[in-house]
């Protein structure tokens, strides 16, 4: 653990439980909190931080590089049960030109359903199981 | 209380900063990275809350409170928290005592202050922390 220490850093939490409530407020049936609920809501969220940080890390890829990506992210929720919830927001990447084959593709067997095998190998079999897509160019 | 989209996002230089605290030094943490964290802690909470708020529906109790929060963390598999969380409520309900006690009556300052000691020293400023966190938040944003 790298502890760094400059001024203010060694308090109880360290997130503005002012934002906390706000987020928290703005679900619509959430009527009122008390002050430990949300004291415990923001340090939560503090040692959420921390965990997801580290497992993909830990997990990720770019370990050897010394260094924590979007794709280690992308890929602890994508793997990690606990974190699923967060593979609508954290989706995978994948290039524009693997998307617009991926495309053509879907359209191509939409009409002939037989089609399949022209230009198959050049996508991804995993890519291709993904709902979510984002497209990176 | 929300008014605009970006009110729904945690301060960036908090976490940051929570992020390279907890990661070996040295590692690189890309913008992306960061960006993608804070969103995700934005969706923990949301999704903490209404864990929590379903236990308090359950109870029929319209006030969230600790035994909610602790128990959608368990809902949410994340029993791992439990533990430290209920240590730093105990120390929190403390302070906040602390402080109470040392509105009500300025004498007994010395006592909450010792009291304090124990865990974390820049104690006075606590009630002015907020303020200076937004402000915080504003100067250091992506750095």
């Amino acid at each position: 653990m790298a502890a760094r220490l400059s001024g203010g850093e060694n308090r109880l939490v360290s997130l503005p439980l002012s934002r906390i409530r706000v987020i928290m407020k703005s679900s619509p049936e959430v009527s009122s909190i008390n002050q430990d609920a949300l004291f415990l809501t923001a340090k939560a969220t503090e040692l959420f931080v921390q965990y997801l940080a580290t497992y993909s890390y830990k997990h990720g890829r770019g370990k050897e590089k010394n260094a924590l990506t979007y794709s280690d992210l992308s890929h602890t929720a994508e793997e990690c049960e606990t974190f699923q919830f967060l593979a609508d927001i954290l989706p995978k990447k994948i290039l524009a030109s693997k998307y617009l084959k991926m495309l053509e593709k879907e359209k191509r067997d939409g009409e002939v359903g037989e089609d399949e095998e022209d230009e198959n190998e050049t996508v991804d079999e995993d890519v291709g199981s993904q709902d979510q897509r984002r497209i990176a160019s | 209380m929300a008014e605009r989209p970006e009110d729904l996002n945690l301060p960036n230089a908090v976490i940051t900063r929570i992020i390279k605290e907890a990661l070996p030094d040295g590692v690189n943490i890309s913008k992306e990275a960061r960006s993608a964290i804070s969103r995700a802690a934005s969706v923990f909470v949301l999704y903490a809350t209404s864990c929590a708020n379903n236990f308090a529906m359950k109870g029929k109790r319209k006030t969230l409170n600790a035994g909610d929060v602790l128990s959608a963390m368990e809902e949410m598999e994340f029993q791992r928290f439990v533990a430290p969380l209920k240590e730093s409520l105990e120390v929190y309900r403390r302070e906040q005592k602390g402080k109470k006690e040392a509105r009500k009556d300025k004498d007994k300052k010395a006592d909450s202050e010792e009291q304090d000691k124990s865990r974390e020293e820049e104690n006075d400023d606590d009630d002015e922390r907020m303020e200076e966190e937004e402000q915080n938040d504003e100067e250091e944003v992506d750095n």
